[in-house]
């Protein structure tokens, strides 16, 4: 079965209907093994492909990569950036760990929010950036995420958030816990107010953030592959001492589970985004309208 | 039992011989009536819930309940709820909210099942569901926090107007064990990491998460229920009282204010 998946699979990016980018690649260029074709992949070649593999395999990406690949050139404006964790708790080691975070993401917290566009369509984005914590949800995740929305309900905007985290951050304690409750109260808002909210979960997004906001959108997209779940899949293992399953919690197992609506290819996101939000616009004309235009037609 | 060690909250608020959701359930409540099942897969043996009487007036009742004996511990899973578990409680709630009756939940668990059936069935989407769904629920739920408080299996009958706490309950993003496996890589330090969670109920009361703690001096005696069961109808009576909207816009605004972050210029 997993081999005819794989002659399934398409070949490449380009056959997702990815960007074309010319590529030179010369030997001595650093180059990434792909865990599943086992060939290497020069860094240039996967970088030009949105960090996917010839073989179809999606690598992780940046939260500022995803944004220039997949946002219309120039479109984003981000918020919010003066937001930042503190160890108001002060959890042993905490300080330490969100410097490093820092230093290694490049970035001041776990997710960049702003404004962009996808094909022309307006909407407010959160991007989660797996390399800060993996992204855990502390007070100010949590914070930003939940001013997005608030202002995304003002300014009558959709919302399309892509989400990777490891769950809430227990560094945080009980405060990182109530950011569920906190950003699910705004994403319920926006909701009510008539509004469109799109997730797009990657790989992988687990714990606290599949059990709020990821879990509450219109319409929930998942990348190839991507785990996804509330457990991790060794603690469950761990707790029940049975071998889990076959391609347990990946997207396609959410997707034969009616958890997710569509598998996406990256190369296909934009796409599939900007369509989405057309159809959407909260401004565009309803049946009512059309019909009374076109009465006799 | 103010400077008593987390940790030996943590053994307290799991100890055998506490009182659990039925015991609160068959003191507090007249008439209380289970009613079973999702509608959607399975009654989930782990939340009990009803309608009853609190005194003169209709409430709907929710509880995890984790057992108390040993057959009956394994029967109800420990406490730990199943989606099936929190989609009853989601139905529950509704209904209340349909018959303009407040709701009163009691949670103790070590948090949401971990297990294969509880993935495939969506246990993310069964607590985003909860939260969602009672941010806007059109009556007023108090939680109480009878044992303990395990992480989002606790908070998806939580996410309320008032959430007490008993002295010795806590409530916490993750079972002591589990943060100091992960941190530390030995789930020997728990205790260590019981401190450092900030889990017990004064710091749920510091950091805005809880309203009140309610002493254990007389636990399971009848003046102790006695004592709970006014307190909830007057609370429940002034939240009743409250226009929709107001009701509505306060809940927002308590969950909305909490947490700590900087702000760079």
């Amino acid at each position: 079965m997993a081999f005819i998946q794989f002659l399934l699979k398409p070949k490449n990016e380009l056959e997702y209907g990815g960007r074309k980018a010319a590529v030179q690649s010369d030997e001595n260029e650093p180059v990434q093994t792909c865990p599943n074709c086992h060939k290497e992949i020069p860094l240039s070649l996967l970088y030009a492909n949105a960090s996917v593999c010839p073989c179809g395999h999606h690598f992780r990406m940046k939260a500022r990569q995803r944004i220039r690949f997949l946002t219309d050139e120039g479109s984003f404006v981000e918020q919010d950036a003066q937001i930042v964790s503190k160890d108001a708790l002060h959890f042993p080691g905490y300080e330490g760990k969100l410097g490093s975070a820092r230093s290694i993401s490049g970035e001041p917290e776990a997710v960049i929010c702003g404004t962009a566009s996808f094909q022309g369509q307006r909407c407010c984005v959160f991007f989660m950036e797996s390399s800060f914590m993996m992204a855990s949800m502390g007070s100010a995740v949590g914070e930003k995420i939940t001013r997005l929305f608030e202002q995304a309900t003002q300014l009558r905007l959709p919302v399309v958030g892509f989400t990777v985290s490891g769950g809430a951050r227990m560094q945080e304690g009980l405060l990182s816990l109530m950011q569920m409750v906190k950003t699910s109260a705004a994403v319920r808002r926006h909701s009510d107010a008539g509004l469109f909210y799109c997730a797009v979960l990657t790989d992988p997004t687990t714990g606290g953030v599949t059990a709020s906001f990821a879990m509450e959108a219109d319409v929930i997209l998942a990348e190839p592959d991507a785990l996804i779940g509330f457990a991790g899949p060794r603690v469950i293992e761990q707790t029940t001492r049975k071998k889990l399953p076959n391609r347990f919690q990946k997207a396609e197992f959410l997707l034969e589970h009616g958890f997710v609506d569509a598998i996406v290819p990256r190369g296909q996101l934009s796409a599939r985004l900007g369509g989405l939000l057309k159809l959407h616009d909260p401004d565009r004309k309803g049946w009512c309208d059309w019909h009374e235009g076109h009465e006799g037609v | 039992m103010k400077g008593t060690k987390a940790y030996d909250r943590v053994r307290l608020a799991r100890a055998n011989g506490r009182p659990t959701s039925l015991d609160y359930i068959s003191h507090l409540f007249t008439d209380f009536t289970e009613l079973h099942g999702d509608r959607y897969f399975a009654d989930d043996a782990a939340v009990v819930g009803g309608v009853g009487w609190l005194r003169e007036q209709p409430v709907t009742v929710i509880g995890i309940e984790k057992g108390r004996s040993a057959k009956e511990r394994a029967q109800r899973n420990f406490g730990a709820p199943n989606p099936e578990g929190y989609r009853k409680a989601l139905r529950l709630m509704k209904q209340a909210e349909k018959f303009g009756r407040p709701v009163v939940c009691f949670v103790d668990t070590s948090g949401a099942y971990c297990g294969i059936g509880a993935e495939e069935r969506g246990q993310g989407r069964a607590i985003a569901d909860n939260l969602n769904e009672m941010m806007a629920l059109r009556v007023p739920v108090v939680s109480v926090l009878i044992g303990e408080g395990g992480s989002g299996g606790a908070l998806a009958l939580a996410a309320a107007d008032r959430v007490w706490m008993l002295e010795n309950a806590v409530y916490s993003v993750i079972s002591p064990e589990g943060c100091a496996s992960i941190l530390w890589k030995d789930a020997a330090r728990a205790a260590e990491a019981a401190e450092s969670l900030c889990l017990t109920a004064e710091d749920a009361l510091r950091l805005g998460v809880a309203e009140q703690i309610i002493p254990e001096k007389d636990i399971g005696k009848s003046v102790f229920y006695r004592q709970l069961q006014a307190a909830l109808y007057h609370e429940l009576a002034q939240l009743c009282r409250l226009p929709e909207d107001v009701l509505l816009a306060q809940r927002y605004e308590r969950f909305r204010r909490i947490g700590r972050w900087d702000e760079e210029a």
